[in-house]
């Protein structure tokens, strides 16, 4: 049975269009939850949100600093989710965050806290194949979709196991690299979303390195969408708000809706 | 009954595994396969031994300690790591590694540095093989550590300076980890302790056996009188991520010897942490109620890590081996007392390990205790110029 994030963006994808979800990283800012919502209204098709880890090994330097600020504003998981469950954004959600966080709080008050919070998805970056048995199957239980990530160094054997496991959509990684703002789409991000494509349905979505509309766009001619971040980011750091977040989602939007 | 080999999955027990970013996963379980092959290669092995001999200097001495012993009423002997080439243990580790990378055809190394021991060994690998180096170092240990800096410069190394989080070893890990996923296809991460993801703690620990088996032979010629069966009562030595600890360790496993590892208070992963996740894999780790990794604070860049190496966590767990704290103070007198009576001036990494014997000499009086002296003090000397000022 398909959750309600895979169920929304098949729907979606299904109808021809293309997939925009934004990340915002939790905390960062006493409007962020208006971030979130701000972004839902300006045609995000499901929010990623951050919880802010001190390690973010996958991070480049944007994020790495709103995950810093945000934890020196005394940022929890906790805080995130009850800002969550009471602020309806009207989108599905899912948390991004690192597995330390999951398991110190252990997997199943992990999963049971995100559902009574309403985000229907996880993305744990550093959870591979290797280690996610024992928290995807408190997942499925619970019935939270755990995203898995596809990366360009990935066999085709691997790749289908990646995607074969994954839940909500295939968070396909666009290039070698963490996150963070490029100036052009990598040749890769085009390359692993075919691939991905290619042995499965579920949706495809590019993150890492998609950085302007246009990029977005170019990307959409392989995948099913994409995750916009850093560049999202830098815009809440450089103080953009909801409204400058809002405008910057649609750009987004509107290039997405142009190509479909 | 040497060191158990972890699982096929890189477990210890509960502690270890492979949790990293899924594009450095396809790398980790390469780096696997080509060190089983290494390893199980008669010519690679001849190269590192050759290398280990004629370049590093082993085998390293074994110095039986008269007037500190009789001082503490302790016999004391150190394993005397600080001999080696670059002044310290780390030697071991990287030379084995950067073979291993050149043999996978790897051009490029990148590492973390602490106190810039591990940094200094892979740069001095780096330029004796001919690879590009590049070493993360913390902000403020690049300031603590100047001369190390500098000597990784002269070598042909390019040091960045890690400027997130607490700016220490830990948020060096962080960058190094950062380079290798935007670089793996040509670079292999030339990580400096027991720690990370499989297969590291296995591997890393693997190179510094050698200091185990010579300790073991050295110490079955040395004590061999009366009553004596070869072996001391205790053997002790530092530990950050552990690596020079289980090195002196595995030649003493499954034996009656007492394995104790020392901590500094401020970075006392097993004592004052628990299980988490960090750095690519599951250990004691000092982290807050919401998982969040604690920044640690010690005196000595070496040991100023929230974790620890996942094999130690086991070996805790299991009993077999016992991890002891000691403080910052404690440290500066046993680096005095060292230097005072046996014109050795160590790290301050390992007079941790010589601190512990110092403050429990009472409990150990009339024993025999292997401290393994894995490194020496010269790197140390400008700090101490402040802190005994």
């Amino acid at each position: 049975m398909n959750g309600t994030l895979e169920v929304a963006l098949r729907s979606k994808r299904d109808r021809g269009q293309k997939l925009l979800v934004p990340y915002v990283t939790g905390g960062l800012g006493p409007d962020w939850l208006d971030v979130v919502r701000a972004v839902a209204d300006a045609g995000a098709d499901a929010v990623e949100v951050g919880i802010p880890f001190s390690d973010p090994v996958m991070d480049g330097p944007i994020i790495q600093q709103a995950s810093e600020q945000a934890l020196a504003a005394r940022t929890t998981p906790q805080s995130i989710l009850r800002a969550l469950r009471e602020g309806d954004s009207g989108v599905p959600l899912a948390v991004m965050t690192y597995y330390n966080v999951c398991f110190r709080m252990g997997h199943r008050r992990f999963a049971e806290s995100l559902r009574e919070a309403g985000v229907s998805a996880a993305i744990l970056p550093d959870l591979p194949l290797e280690e996610v048995g024992p928290w995807a199957e408190v997942a499925d239980q619970v019935g939270v979709e755990s995203v898995m990530l596809a990366a360009p160094t990935a066999s085709d054997a691997r790749l289908r196991r990646v995607c074969e496991r994954s839940r909500g959509f295939v968070y396909a990684v666009g290039l070698l690299g963490v996150t963070g703002v490029r100036a052009e789409l990598a040749g890769s991000a085009l390359v692993i979303a075919r691939r991905a494509k290619a042995v499965t349905d579920k949706p495809v979505l590019v993150g890492v390195g998609v950085s302007t509309p246009e990029q977005a766009r170019e990307a959409c001619a392989e995948a099913d969408g994409v995750v916009v971040g850093s560049v999202l980011v830098r815009r809440m750091l450089d103080g953009g708000g909801p409204a400058g977040a809002a405008d910057l989602i649609g750009s987004f939007r509107a290039a997405l809706d142009g190509s479909a | 009954m040497p060191l158990a080999d972890p699982t096929p999955g890189g477990y210890f027990g509960d502690f270890g595994g492979l949790f990293v970013p899924e594009t450095l996963v396809p790398a980790c379980l390469e780096l696997e396969q080509a060190f089983r092959s290494a390893w199980a290669d008669k010519a690679f092995r001849r190269d590192l031994d050759s290398l280990l001999t004629d370049y590093a200097g082993r085998p390293s001495p074994l110095t039986s300690c008269e007037r500190l012993s009789r001082e503490l009423g302790v016999a004391v002997m150190l394993k005397r790591e600080d001999l080696n080439h670059t002044g310290s243990h780390k030697i071991n580790n990287v030379l084995g590694q950067a073979l291993l990378a050149k043999r996978m055809g790897k051009t490029r190394l990148v590492a973390e540095t602490g106190a810039g021991q591990h940094g200094v060994a892979t740069a001095t690998a780096a330029a004796l093989m001919g690879l590009e180096c590049v070493v993360y170092m913390g902000e403020i240990d690049m300031h603590r550590q100047e001369l190390n800096v500098f000597r990784m410069r002269l070598l042909g190394s390019e040091v960045r300076s890690a400027t997130t989080g607490s700016r220490t070893l830990k948020d060096a890990i962080n960058e190094a980890m950062r380079d290798w996923v935007a670089s793996v296809e040509s670079t292999h991460y030339c990580l400096g302790s027991v720690m990370g993801p499989h297969p590291y703690p296995w591997m890393v620990r693997t190179l510094h056996e050698v200091i185990g088996r010579e300790a073991r032979e050295q110490c079955a010629a040395r004590l061999n009188g009366d009553g004596c069966d070869g072996l001391p009562d205790v053997v002790a030595a530092c530990v950050g991520g552990g690596s020079n600890a289980i090195g002196i360790f595995s030649g003493f496993a499954g034996t009656r010897t007492e394995l104790v590892g020392v901590e500094p208070a401020g970075g006392a992963a097993l004592n004052r942490g628990a299980p988490g996740v960090v750095h690519g894999s599951k250990s004691f780790l000092l982290q807050d109620e919401w998982g969040q990794v604690r920044e640690a604070e010690s005196i000595s860049a070496g040991l100023d890590y929230p974790g620890v190496g996942p094999e130690h966590s086991a070996l805790a767990s299991a009993g077999l081996a016992r991890y002891e704290v000691v403080t910052d103070e404690q440290v500066i007198d046993a680096f005095v007392l060292l230097s005072k009576t046996e014109g050795i001036i160590p790290a301050l990494e390992p007079a941790h390990a010589l601190a512990w014997v110092v403050r429990d000499r009472d409990l150990l009086a009339g024993k025999t205790v292997l401290v393994n002296l894995s490194g020496r003090g010269d790197k140390d000397v400008g700090q101490m110029i402040e802190l005994l000022r």
